[in-house]
């Protein structure tokens, strides 16, 4: 199944205004791997994750989906292939009520009106959602909205999920209903955060960001340990791995 | 418009309202539509001096607030806040026409009074004809409706999207509001200067929604269409509401009912 | 302001509904063309943000009052006349359908008093003109206050001439008129000062947003003339089928255009500045000498009036009923009242038993 592969190679990105977002990054990604994206804010993250569904189109360098490089010719096929789950839900969420959003996708690949149907109550089902069909956007909770976000990427059904901060702005519980609902996904996933706690439980593998460029990559445990490593990344030890609050020891209070 | 952070909540409060599932709620919103505007357009067409006439018409909200489930105080209460423009126009009329048109007894009712009480009875009809409209059919329902019934596909679009954005700028919107409140003392820092950096910021912020949005809408195979599927259908319940009510609006406009129940009870006090 | 259903006849509400309709489609039929989809969302956006930045207002420095943005201009400049005006429709409907403001059947008039000037005349043929191709500030604030002015003052006369058609209200054309207009230069003014502001803050942080807001896109291709014509066409032709449809009904177009047009020569013999001086004289202390003259003359007209409308209420298919003439009527409308809230209590009763 190649084509839940993502493969980054040399990829570089300026910004209209001369600043320079992206210098060099190359990775690769396999089917069915879970990856941490972290960094300071203005690394790259959002830049970088723009690029792995075609919002924007590498200057220099390349991307490659499955068996796709990405240029404007492929767009459609990478696009159907890579999810994208925005970082605010209400970007995301634009139609008047939650079916129909989740139905947007479908309805451009241009399938059957039974196809779409059956497509839009798997997802909300896999989201845990079906009760929110007919509410308007508005009137949902910071983690329903989430929920539905990412319902309505998974009715595309898409091999590769990109998100930006899953967890941002969701209560200590949506977040971790989140985080178990994504454990449950045999989708390869790629998951810009700050949210290093989260990144401990989900994902094997990180890869640092610092100034457009690849600091770090490498299986999560090892990373973070790395306090030298994270300080340089503007990163912090998640808190689970840092001392006792009350006694600065490794372990446990007794 | 004094207070449109109350208007928001209105807005919110109408939405609510039309999640309910009564009787009226159920009908098909292209048959709502229609009826609204049928029962405007009648209501409209009275002369100016005409009062008795346009009464019979309160049975059409009746009926509907109360099968509808709506809160009666609340929307009066609505039409009330609206009516400063009909007002102050309408005020205009007893100065100046006063040639006396209705004689009680003693008492003179000029021209303009009587057609002043008629703009205002014409203008409680209305607004509250349109509140009950949108109270028992949402607005995305009336977007459908107006999309199926041949409004431009722009248009329709256009004003979803406006819709689900109302919410999400107005909070916006009242947040730099609050910010802003909370660090002014003595109207200093409520000017001009302050004010336009706010909209100028609260615009920029909206340009990279926007932007933002349509991203999110690419990544779903957008190419410049939206599409939405709700089949609507009129079944033999919407079309029977449709043409009673135009039925009976037609008839109320063609005799005048309360002069006959009037002259019934004049003959029995003989 | 907003045209409220209660002051306009269904003639005058339908046409307008018409050309409305009419400039709808052409502008959605436009926007088509030129295809852009990411206007599609900026359109919705930037409609909710103009009810959005309505929320916010500032002290008008001296008395006590506070303006706001009203948002026809704005969306002109940043959107081009085609989206602006299916914007401002959109911010017009749901203004009508929530807050009351205006109503469905002049929801037409309004759409085209706060739509169709500023987007269609102010923006391109004042505010681009003096603009021009390479702004300043100092353009811009001319061009804005300029264009936000005059488009308010053609909105507000669109109002009054409305209204006149409409025949519901009194006022007469001369007074309304000079009581519309002076409030909307007023209004124009910060109108225009806030969006020469709100738009030179936008080109100041990112000018690269004014730029695509400013290239010429769909100006060139866009025909006054034809526009106007067409315009005109409609107008002509909706307004001559509804008020021959509206003829056997008294009330209509022709019967308050004949209505003005008797006042009218009754009150105004005289020609030129003098006679101009004196109306405006007049007008000024229009209260209550002159309304006394007014009723004075205007009691054997109403007279005559009201018996030929009696007379004609027998003959006609849609008997205009000359009510309020007789207790009757009252005493029935109070009934009917009466009858109807029994019926409402009673509904309700038996909706709340069935729950």
């Amino acid at each position: 199944m190649s084509h839940h592969i993502i493969e980054v190679k040399d990829l570089q990105y300026t910004y209209p205004d001369g600043t320079p977002a992206l210098r060099g990054v190359s990775f690769l990604l396999t089917h069915g791997e879970t990856v941490a994206l972290v960094g300071a804010n203005g690394a790259g993250k959002s830049t970088l994750l723009l690029h792995l569904n075609g919002c924007l189109i590498p200057q220099a360098g390349m991307v490659r989906i499955g068996d796709f490089p990405l240029t404007r010719k492929t767009l459609p096929h990478v696009r159907r292939t890579v999810g994208m789950v925005f970082q605010d839900p209400d970007d995301q969420l634009f139609m008047p009520v939650v079916y129909d959003d989740v139905a947007f996708g479908p309805l451009n690949l241009g399938l059957p009106q039974e196809d779409v149907e059956e497509r839009v109550m798997n997802a909300l089902s896999i989201v845990g959602a079906t009760h929110l069909k007919d509410r308007p956007p508005y009137r949902l909770s910071g983690g329903e909205k989430r929920s539905v976000a990412i319902a309505s990427v998974l009715s595309m059904a898409p091999s590769i999920l990109v998100m930006d901060e899953p967890t941002a702005s969701l209560d200590p519980k949506a977040r971790r209903q989140l985080i178990h609902l994504l454990k449950t996904f045999t989708h390869t996933i790629i998951i810009a955060t700050h949210d290093l706690d989260m990144v401990l439980d989900l994902c094997a593998r990180t890869i640092v960001l610092k100034e457009g460029q690849v600091l770090a990559d490498g299986p999560t445990w090892e990373i973070l340990q790395n306090e030298e490593l994270l300080d340089s990344g503007h990163l912090e030890k998640p808190l689970r791995l840092q001392g006792c609050p009350r006694c600065g020891g490794e372990r446990e209070c007794p | 418009m004094a207070n449109i952070e109350s208007s928001f909540l209105d807005v919110s409060y109408l939405d609510t309202l039309s999640y309910q599932t009564t009787i009226i709620h159920r009908l098909d919103p292209r048959i709502k539509l229609i009826t609204t505007l049928f029962f405007i357009a009648t209501v409209l067409s009275f002369g100016k001096y005409e009062i008795a006439g346009l009464i019979p018409f309160v049975i059409y909200p009746v009926v509907l607030i109360a099968l509808g489930n709506l809160p009666i105080a609340y929307l009066l209460k609505k039409v009330l806040v609206a009516a400063p423009f009909a007002f102050f126009v309408g005020i205009f009329n007893p100065l100046m026409d006063r040639a006396v048109l209705v004689q009680l007894g003693p008492l003179e009712l000029s021209g303009g009074w009587v057609s002043f009480a008629s703009i205002m009875i014409r203008f409680i009809l209305t607004v509250t004809a349109a509140l009950i409209l949108i109270a028992s059919t949402g607005f995305n329902s009336v977007c459908m409706a107006l999309e199926k019934m041949g409004a431009p596909k722009s248009l329709a679009v256009q004003l979803l999207l406006l819709y689900r954005y109302l919410f999400v700028l107005g909070d916006e919107a009242s947040r730099l509001t609050r910010a802003r409140s909370l660090r002014t003392f003595e109207s200093r820092g409520l000017g001009f200067k302050v004010f336009t950096n706010m909209i100028g910021q609260l615009l920029l912020r909206t340009l990279d929604r926007a932007k933002r949005v349509h991203l999110a809408m690419r990544c779903r195979g957008f190419d410049g269409e939206i599409r939405v599927s709700r089949p609507l259908k009129i079944g033999g319940r919407d079309l029977g509401f449709m043409l009673g009510w135009s039925g009976l609006f037609v008839l109320m406009r063609l005799y005048p009912i309360p002069q006959w129940m009037g002259g019934m009870v004049a003959e029995l006090l003989k | 302001m907003h045209m409220a259903d209660a002051l306009i006849s269904p003639t005058v509400g339908g046409a307008m509904w018409v050309v409305t309709a009419g400039l709808t489609a052409y502008s959605a039929g436009k926007l088509k063309e030129n295809i852009d989809d990411s206007r599609v969302p900026l359109m919705g956006v930037l409609g909710a943000f103009i009810f959005a930045a309505q929320m916010i207002n500032f002290s008008i420095p001296g008395t006590g009052s506070s303006g706001h943005l009203g948002g026809g201009m704005i969306l002109a400049i940043l959107l081009g006349p085609h989206a602006a005006f299916l914007t401002m429709a959109s911010i017009l409907t749901v203004q009508a359908l929530f807050f009351a403001d205006g109503g469905l059947l002049a929801l037409g008039c309004n759409i085209f008093n706060l739509g169709f000037f500023p987007c269609f005349l102010a923006y391109p043929f004042i505010y681009r003109k003096i603009v021009g191709e390479r702004p300043t500030p100092r353009r811009i604030l001319v061009g804005s206050l300029v264009a936000a002015i005059l488009g308010l003052q053609m909105g507000a006369f669109g109002v009054v001439l409305e209204t006149l058609f409409s025949g519901i209200s009194e006022l007469p054309f001369g007074a309304f008129l000079l009581l519309m207009q002076p409030i909307h230069l007023a209004i124009g003014v910060v109108e225009g000062l806030v969006t020469a502001a709100v738009v030179t803050f936008v080109w100041k942080a990112r000018p690269e947003i004014m730029e695509t807001a400013i290239a010429p896109r769909a100006i060139k291709a866009f025909s006054m003339r034809k526009v106007l014509g067409g315009l005109l066409v409609i107008t002509v032709l909706t307004g001559g089928v509804l008020s021959w449809f509206a003829s056997t009904n008294p009330d209509g177009l022709e019967w308050s255009m004949f209505r003005t047009s008797g006042k009218e020569e009754l009150e105004a013999p005289q020609k030129g500045v003098h006679a101009l001086l004196a109306a405006l004289q007049e007008k000024i202390a229009f209260l209550p000498d002159y309304s006394f003259r007014k009723s004075a003359k205007e009691e054997p007209e109403k007279a005559g009036e009201a018996q030929t409308r009696g007379k004609s209420t027998k003959e006609e298919s849609w008997p205009a009923v000359s009510v309020g003439t007789s207790l009757s009527g009252l005493i029935g409308g109070l009934m009917t009242l009466i009858i109807a809230g029994f019926i409402g209590f009673g509904l309700r009763k038996y909706q709340g038993r069935k729950r």
